[in-house]
């Protein structure tokens, strides 16, 4: 046999040798890497040294000199480049946030469209889906922005919703609130119903488990938390001052104001991503078998209560991990604002910043770490999400 | 009056009166309960509010044909430019004389795609190793070099530019994103650890960073002097992109599968590289084939980013048309051009990794 | 740990005896028998292709006439297109020789940003363009206006300045790129849209209307455009600034793509600045590290100045923009060129 002939080669039997060769392996793995990244960053120095520049952080503390029309902190030109960063990242974290909310909202209608008794119904999500995911996420974009502004009318001819809302190619203008000093009470109120509903769900749940009586939570919950604070308001006489838009001049004054890149970007997020997550919803469903809902109906556990105790937590079990992705997806692409205009962290630091200071490699170093950071956060939060709705094995 | 069958022979009589017909498949699928008749009235509606301005929009009312945006007189939809670009959104800036080269790619192409996705193709053999061989020749062809004109890759444009970042990438990211996977789920720490820090950076990150990362910055990371081309790099991006999502689609193929079939590969005798090759790859490749053909559907829709650092892809050189003076202000136009053209592409590839599922679907249905 | 330094030593001395390599730019743009110049993505009359994707321009006739300074050929010239986003970045990491992008010469530029600036081939400013019938006359009327700004230039930092000087607030919408800052405006995303003057008048030719369209007089900024290159190579900068001044005296001692070759062929009889801008007396090429013919050669080629900026931008073309400051100093301008001796 050949054993003899390779054991009596060292070099063979060592590499023969399952433990010894993982280290061996290892170690030209790993000096491949240290090389490859020496190599890389060495060539970096030289580059850098030969161009002159340095790598710094202090022009963060610069004025940034630039304005920016979405801003939800205080922000002006003479503001420095990390206060147009916090502004950009904000902008990020909104579309984010308010792009995950609809996008879950719409996909769930979706998902439970395709699975419609209703044949018009379920083709008419089938063509949305299919239509929606095939076309590149930037060409949503662009389509609902040039759409908005396109097609919608000037501030002059705005559309008047009660002289309050006024919809135009500039946006959504809308009132917004000046809290007067007796709004506390309603806010309290506010808190005050919003931890009572909260006890009451827990006495309600202890109630079931030990008499099997149902309480009427949501009933209850939404006269603690929205009639109570409502009725407060009411009593006080609108404690709130509604500043609202007025045409003068090029556009509207006062109130505050949705962008039409907002809008663009948005609704392009939401209904692209909403087509993913409707096919995770179906399959999460068509995931929970058909003799889940018939033994809960033979327990006589009416048909709503069948579907929100019974089905959607297990079809949960299968939505959720691929949903995760596609939030993350969602804030990814939500740097494409930059095609039209909407100012978050890669058009501020990203862009002008970036431009004006010419430090390339710095910025693009806190804008990739940013959304380092946000990507980690938002699987964070989807993790322990999926650990709290796991089945719990015996 | 009734007659005598002898037993089996008796014909199949109809089946009961309206459980079949298109009466029947009304009631159950449109009206079976009073919210279905409502719900289906209400959409019968909006679709008649809705569709007839539509088509009016894109067919009956929409001009075909036209020097520039003047021509389009009707109240519809302007298509024309799509007529007066068309060499634009085909070959993008490639010289007119050289055309042919990019007409005789793509024919190479059809049968180079066809090799591999068909299965009844004659002489697959032959054609197989034609196909490997195919990235060569095109970049030949396209390039130029060894007796044909050169043709430098800024001047690529247009669809000619979207398949070569799309194939390029798709062709490349596939076994790069094999071995990621299978480095991620390797026994030895550091290699574990590299693949995983590569594929969560990347996928940590958007896509048009990395590009812009590539378009301006990857110079400095190259040896000083040396410079190489811009599409090149975005090529090299791309493909590191794809091949991290690759990873992860082919890790939850890997993981599909039981233990015991490494286990029994190695009781075999088997090696490492041949129980993958052999066993374990072509079971997680199968079960993955959804998971790969989703990506390369959003590596293929990702070439759009490209126009971010200044490359005329499809919908770059549409959005340059619309700035031009003739056709200024038909963005909604060139934007459901494009969008038709990528869902056309994108939706036969999901289609036939439909077909290729069914057809791959053998044995494990007991 | 010593075998290691030696590889690192030797990896950084081959990287520095690269980096000595590529030192001369000269050296390079003449071994690969092309100029790569930087020019924008599109401005109608500065640089542009046309229909048949030839690029044309103002400043592509600068690209062409160092190209033709240095390589004899005009057409020897790889155009990269760049957006004011990634201009400074594209010279300098070496995927262009030279930059000619309508780009304003500020200090920080110069010295931050590592830059050589050559000669000003363009006296420009900031202004606005706007619609006719809002009936604004001066841009201290836009109280409230929404204004499109093309990113990555100093027009929003102008602009940031000039609202904030005269206390009027605005609407800054930002965009990548001219053309759709054009979408935009047309669209009537903005009232107002700003950048540089001359861009204004390339920008209001290609609209429907030019009539309906005007450009407000105030001008709100001094920007000097010109053009650029890498820090740490005089030869290199010395060229694109002598090419650049030769053009400009060309057109004051009456030297033009018709009569240079002529006026080369003898030295006899010419005034003797003529002789030293032909070649015909000096060594003004060798000094420069080109060819004796080296000012006729971008001269034949694009001709001169005035030659340049009317096949252009001129009243004769649909950009429509008068000489004004840009005239020679003998005309009341400020082009200035100084003398080539």
């Amino acid at each position: 046999m050949s054993t003899t002939s390779y054991n009596s080669n060292p070099i063979l039997r060592a590499w023969y040798d399952k433990e010894t060769r993982s280290v061996i392996v290892q170690v030209i793995a790993m000096a491949i890497i240290l090389a490859f990244f020496a190599y890389v960053i060495n060539n970096a120095v030289i580059n850098m040294a030969n161009l002159g520049k340095d790598i710094s952080f202090s022009f963060l503390w610069q004025p940034a000199s630039y304005d920016i029309n979405q801003t939800l902190i205080e922000y002006s030109s003479r503001s420095s480049h990390f206060d147009a960063m916090i502004v950009g990242l904000i902008n990020t974290l909104l579309i984010a946030a308010a792009g995950i909310v609809l996008s879950t909202i719409v996909g769930f209608i979706l998902g439970v469209m395709r699975l419609s008794n209703n044949w018009l119904t379920q083709k008419i999500a089938y063509v949305y889906i299919e239509f929606v995911r095939n076309v590149p996420v930037l060409l949503h974009i662009l389509l609902i922005h040039g759409f908005i502004i396109y097609s919608l009318p000037r501030p002059k001819q705005a559309i008047n919703m009660g002289d309050t809302f006024f919809l135009n190619n500039r946006g959504l203008q809308m009132p917004s609130a000046d809290f007067q000093p007796l709004f506390w009470a309603v806010t309290a109120t506010f808190v005050i119903g919003l931890s009572f509903a909260i006890w009451y769900r827990r006495y309600a749940k202890k109630l079931q488990d030990t008499t099997g009586k149902i309480s009427p939570v949501w009933t209850i919950s939404f006269i603690a938390v929205i009639v109570a604070p409502l009725a407060i308001y009411f009593l006080l006489g609108s404690p709130i001052e509604w500043d609202v838009p007025a045409l003068k001049g090029f556009n509207f004054k006062g109130g505050m104001v949705i962008r039409p890149e907002f809008i663009a970007l948005w609704l392009a997020l939401s209904l692209y991503t909403a087509a993913f997550i409707g096919e995770n919803v179906r399959a999460g469903i068509m995931a929970v078998s058909h003799g889940q809902t018939e033994a809960a109906h033979a327990l006589g556990v009416s048909s709503s209560r069948t579907l929100r105790l019974v089905v959607i937590p297990q079809a949960l079990r299968v939505i959720i991990p691929p949903l995760n992705s596609q939030y993350l997806n969602l804030t990814k692409n939500s740097s494409l604002a930059i095609a039209i205009g909407y100012m978050d962290v890669v058009a501020t630091i990203g862009g002008i910043s970036l431009n004006q200071t010419g430090r390339e490699m710095e910025c693009m170093l806190i804008v990739m770490a940013i959304y380092l950071i946000l990507s980690l956060l938002i699987s964070a939060v989807m993790n322990w999400f999926n650990d709290r709705i796991r089945l719990v094995e015996r | 009056m009734s007659q005598e069958y002898a037993p089996g022979t008796h014909p199949s009589l109809p089946p009961p009166r309206g459980t079949t017909g298109p009466i029947h498949w009304l009631k159950e699928n449109l009206f079976s309960s009073p919210t279905n008749t409502i719900v289906t009235l209400v959409i019968i509606y909006l679709f008649a509010q809705i569709l007839p301005p539509m088509v009016d929009w894109f067919f009956s009312d929409a001009t075909f044909v036209g020097e520039n945006r003047k021509a389009c007189t009707t109240d519809g939809a302007c298509w024309a430019f799509v007529g007066d670009r068309f060499n634009l959104f085909i070959y993008g800036f490639y010289p007119a004389e050289e055309r042919w080269r990019v007409n005789l790619t793509g024919i190479l192409l059809v049968i180079a795609l066809a090799a591999v996705l068909w299965d009844r193709m004659p002489a697959r053999k032959q054609m197989f190793i034609y196909a490997l061989a195919f990235p060569f020749i095109a970049t030949w062809l396209l390039t130029g070099g060894a007796g044909l004109e050169p043709v430098g890759t800024d001047k690529f444009g247009g669809l000619t530019l979207t398949l070569v970042v799309g194939i390029t990438g798709i062709v490349i990211s596939l076994p790069l994103g094999v071995l990621l996977a299978l480095g991620r789920q390797s026994s030895l720490p550091i290699i574990k650890y590299f693949s995983i820090g590569f594929i969560e950076f990347i996928r940590g990150v958007p896509l048009i960073t990395l590009l812009f990362v590539a378009s301006t910055m990857l110079s400095y990371f190259l040896p000083p002097g040396s410079s190489f081309d811009l599409l090149l790099r975005v090529l090299i991006m791309v493909t590191l992109f794809a091949s991290a999502y690759m990873a992860e689609v082919i890790r939850g193929g890997l993981q599909a599968l039981p233990k015991g079939q490494l286990e029994a590969a190695e009781s075999l005798g088997l090696n490492y590289a041949q129980a993958m090759r052999f066993i374990i790859l072509p079971q997680a490749l199968k079960i993955s084939i959804p998971g790969i053909v989703n990506t390369f559907i959003g590596l293929y829709k990702d070439t759009t980013l490209v126009i971010i650092i200044g490359l005329l892809d499809p919908l770059g050189i549409g959005r340059a048309s619309v700035a031009h003076p003739d056709w200024l202000g038909l963005s909604s136009e060139v934007y459901m051009f494009v969008a038709v053209f990528f869902f056309i592409s994108c939706f036969s590839m999901s289609r036939y990794s439909l077909y290729l599922e069914n057809k791959l679907h053998t044995g494990h249905n007991r | 740990m010593k075998l290691i330094n030696k590889v690192f030593t030797g990896l950084a001395m081959t990287a520095m005896a690269a980096g000595v390599a590529q030192a001369s730019t000269l050296e390079d743009v003449k071994a690969a028998g092309e100029l790569k110049c930087v020019v924008s993505t599109g401005v109608a009359g500065f640089a542009a292709p046309n229909a048949d994707g030839v690029w044309e321009g103002f400043d592509v006739d600068f690209c062409r006439a160092v190209a033709a300074a240095v390589l004899h050929d005009a057409n020897a010239v790889k155009f990269v297109p760049t957006t004011g986003k990634t201009r400074f970045t594209t010279l300098a990491s070496g995927e262009g020789d030279i930059l000619f992008r309508n780009t304003t010469e500020t200090l920080s530029r110069d010295v931050d940003l590592k830059l050589t600036f050559l000669p000003v081939n363009y006296y420009d400013g900031q202004g606005f363009l706007v619609p006719a019938s809002l009936g604004v006359t001066s841009a201290v009327e836009l109280d409230g206006a929404s204004v499109c700004i093309q990113t990555g230039t100093t027009t929003e930092l102008n602009l940031a300045d000039f609202f904030r000087t005269n206390n009027i607030s605005y609407e800054p919408v930002a965009i990548e790129t001219n053309e759709e800052g054009l979408t935009n405006y047309v669209a009537g995303r903005c009232d107002v849209y700003t950048t540089d003057v001359s861009g204004l008048a390339a920008t209001r030719s290609k609209l429907d209307n030019p009539a309906d369209h005007v450009v407000l007089p105030d001008v709100i900024s001094k920007e000097p455009l010109g053009g650029a290159v890498r820090h740490g190579d005089d030869q290199w900068a010395d060229i694109g600034k002598w090419v650049v001044n030769a053009l400009i005296a060309a057109e004051e001692m009456g030297v033009n793509s018709k009569n240079v070759k002529n006026l080369a062929s003898s030295a006899e009889g010419k005034l003797p600045a003529i002789n030293r801008l032909t070649g015909a007396e000096g060594e003004m090429g060798a000094m420069l590290g080109l060819s004796s013919d080296w000012a006729v050669q971008a001269i034949s080629a694009v001709g001169n100045y005035g030659e340049i900026f009317e096949r252009n931008i001129g009243v004769n073309t649909p950009v429509g923009l008068s000489r004004g400051v840009n005239a020679q100093w003998k005309d009341g301008g400020i082009l200035y060129a100084a003398p080539i001796r």
